[in-house]
């Protein structure tokens, strides 16, 4: 069986020549009108303090990330944008990867009183207002080989329809391909656990990795409130990990010796976010429902016999997965900043903002940023930006479980070198975590981290 | 990976345009009388105001040159684009292409008369784009001796006028008037000078004095060409920060008037396209 990132690349050309030789039979002469090549490449370096739990992973690791930007546009307004990237890791083979991080035809004209607007290809997506945990954005798969906060997403296939009007903005997206999730490898420090199978993707659908995957979005701005509901769906883009005989044994996540297989729901999403802008309050809230996860907490005994089954030949994969509960939940963030502008009579700003993380499954809440679940959680941020010309910056942010002793603080530091060059340090701390936390394996993965970057 | 900030691009910055001839007073012939330096300044305002209507929209693009008191050198560049909206405040979308760190990085604002600004920041690493808050006023822009309110189209309203005197400046003659802010909060100055020429309206100097009334900045304006055979729009404008020796020099150049814009390139939906 091909490797899932190359059966990715070639469905992507297949895709894209279709897509070319329509868009060049369409417009027999496209006239170029624009074009720029941008992009930045960075020397990364991570180091962490204390050793792994698995005595393969490595303290340390070096590396660069080239991710060019290429825009060409003709005459119309119609334009195509590719931005691939590419990381290479020292230590770690699989966190050295690629992708199609943007590969996109845009056009867009008038419709009635309001506009249409399609973009046909490999895009990013972002929904949602909040900073500690991104709730109602779905339609990518985050890139967890480039950070556990999962800022950082794979590019996603998709017709993405947008039509704009003074009554708000409706979008539709189909997105015809899912991406897994990729998870260190076994030098890899940050995966918390043993390792995750990537040979092996196993998908509630028939159609697996082809399923198609719908996702709409209503927002509207009214005055200082911003609002959006959106609904999706479709393969769910966070796995569930999937214990099976003879790679994994029931000894639990902390294992290091462990295979896990990574299992994608089809699941269906409803979403709500909204901000209000007052003054120089910013007040957020983002809001889920999700039904069709599976979670396998509190459904332990009905797993061990399952696992019994299949060690005695008499079950497979599928007996192990009903044995897990379908979960049908809620969740929401909800929280306020506030920026003191030029304090203390200096030209520097801070911002200060606080949010409240929740989930319905409480204690049986799975982790969706890492190491914390945050199911019942605060977070506690600060920005100071000095506004000078380097454009100094320095972040911190403060989390905090409210039901039980797991804490981690962040902080980054940027600052531009030249008008080229810039850096960017942080920390990641776990200052303590509960030995009730899922993910007790990764106790030890506090990190320092630095980039120099190099824009052109 | 590098995040974009929503204050590294911070908020309240606006039309630069056509503040410059907003900022201009109508010269009143002193046979109005008994009209009082109060009046007169108003008047000017108004006057003032009123000659940029019509416009329409317009695109141009900014380099901004940051100089500190050693000489050092820093850039900006970024491409703007402008539209009049009948009785409110104007829309405008900024691009940035320089320092390229925060390439592609684009602020939308719809300004309003009466109530606050709303404006949008995209991030484009992120894809996001953020609400921001407009009421940031007396910042840097950029780390430049621009303010986002020296950048502002200023609304009449929000000012009471004084009418000083003439005095001839270069080959012609200006009309200085002083500006002072209604709402003290709502801005990083006490009051502000302005030289006019009586022809054309166009500004020349601001002197601007900080709450404590020392003369904090002067920002001299030249190279003015007029377009559509009526609106007048400045080529350099040069900052000079008296109380830190740092200046900034801000140079417009390829105005297009009546561009083919729409109002639609001013959505949010628009400023994801934006780059």
């Amino acid at each position: 069986m091909p490797h899932p990132t190359a059966r990715y690349l070639a469905a992507f050309i297949v895709i894209w020549v279709v897509a070319l030789v329509a868009a060049v039979e369409a417009h027999a002469e496209i006239e170029l009108a624009a074009w720029d090549l941008s992009g930045r490449v960075s020397l990364e370096g991570r180091a962490f303090p204390q050793t792994g739990i698995d005595a393969s992973q490595r303290s340390y690791t070096t590396g660069f990330v080239v991710e060019p930007k290429l825009y060409l546009e003709e005459a119309e307004g119609s334009s195509f944008t590719l931005v691939p990237f590419f990381r290479y890791d020292s230590v770690d083979s699989v966190r050295t990867h690629w992708d199609l991080r943007e590969a996109y035809a845009l056009l867009y004209g008038e419709l009635g009183e309001g506009e249409w607007e399609v973009r046909l290809g490999v895009d990013r997506v972002f929904w949602g207002v909040a900073e500690s945990q991104h709730l109602v954005d779905i339609i990518n798969q985050i890139d967890f080989l480039e950070h556990p906060n999962g800022e950082v997403k794979l590019g996603q296939p998709m017709v993405h329809l947008t039509w704009t009007g003074d009554w708000g903005v409706l979008e539709f997206l189909g997105l015809p391909y899912h991406r897994p999730r990729i998870y260190p490898g076994r030098g890899g420090r940050l995966r918390f656990a043993g390792l995750v199978d990537r040979e092996r993707v196993e998908y509630e659908s028939g159609s697996e990795e082809w399923h198609p995957d719908f996702a709409a979005r209503y927002s509207r701005s009214f005055g200082p409130l911003d609002i959006g509901v959106s609904a999706f769906d479709g393969t769910s883009r966070e796995a569930t990990l999937v214990c099976m005989p003879p790679a994994c044994s029931p000894t639990g996540v902390s294992d290091v010796s462990n295979v896990w297989i990574p299992y994608y729901a089809q699941i269906r999403q409803f979403g709500l976010d909204a901000q209000l802008t007052l003054g120089a309050w910013l007040f957020k809230l983002e809001a889920m429902h999700r039904s069709g996860e599976r979670n396998a907490l509190g459904r332990e005994q009905e797993y061990g016999e399952a696992y019994g089954a299949v060690l005695a030949g008499t079950g497979g994969f599928d007996d192990l997965v009903n044995a897990y509960r379908e979960e049908e939940y809620a969740a929401a963030v909800v929280g306020g900043e506030y920026t003191f502008y030029s304090v203390l009579g200096s030209t520097a700003d801070l911002g200060l903002l606080a949010e409240w993380n929740y989930d319905q499954r409480g204690r049986r809440a799975l982790p969706r940023r890492q190491p914390m679940t945050l199911d019942n959680d605060f977070f506690f941020g600060m920005s100071l930006s000095l506004n000078d010309v380097e454009s100094t910056m320095i972040k911190a942010g403060f989390l905090m479980d409210a039901s039980r002793e797991t804490r981690t603080l962040g902080v980054e530091f940027d600052r531009r070198l030249s008008d080229q060059w810039s850096l960017h340090v942080e920390s990641s701390t776990i200052l303590s975590m509960d030995p009730l936390e899922l993910q007790w394996v990764g106790r030890r993965d506090s990190f320092f981290e630095f980039h120099m970057e190099y824009n052109f | 990976m590098r995040l974009i900030h929503a204050h590294l691009v911070r908020p309240a910055f606006l039309l630069l345009a056509p503040c410059l001839v907003l900022l201009s007073w109508l010269w009143m012939p002193p046979f109005a009388h008994p009209a009082t330096p109060e009046e007169i300044g108003l008047k000017i305002a108004t006057e003032a105001r009123a000659r940029d209507d019509g416009f329409g929209n317009f695109t141009a693009r900014q380099v901004m040159v940051l100089r500190n008191k050693q000489g050092q050198e820093s850039r900006r560049q970024l491409r703007v684009k402008v539209l009049e909206v009948a009785d409110d405040g104007d829309k405008s979308l900024m691009v940035f292409d320089e320092p390229r760190d925060v390439k592609g990085t684009a602020l939308l604002t719809h300004a309003h008369k009466h109530e606050a600004d709303d404006q949008w920041l995209y991030l484009p690493a992120l894809k996001r784009v953020k609400r921001i808050s407009s009421s940031n006023k007396s910042g840097s822009f950029m780390g430049s001796e621009f303010s986002y309110e020296d950048l502002s189209p200023p609304e009449v309203e929000k000012f009471t006028y004084r009418y000083l005197r003439d005095e001839p400046c270069g080959d012609l003659t200006c009309t200085v008037n002083e500006r002072v802010p209604v709402d003290k909060k709502a801005s990083g100055y006490s009051r502000q000078v302005a030289w006019r020429d009586k022809d054309e309206l166009r500004v020349w100097k601001v002197e601007y004095y900080d709450r404590k009334d020392a003369h904090l900045k002067t920002l001299t304006i030249g190279k003015y060409k007029q377009y559509l055979d009526k609106y007048w729009r400045a080529g350099e404008m040069t900052m000079v920060n008296h109380l830190t020796g740092k200046s900034t020099v801000l140079n417009w150049a390829d105005y297009q008037f009546r561009a083919k814009l729409k109002d639609r390139d001013f959505s949010k939906t628009g400023l994801k396209r934006a780059r």
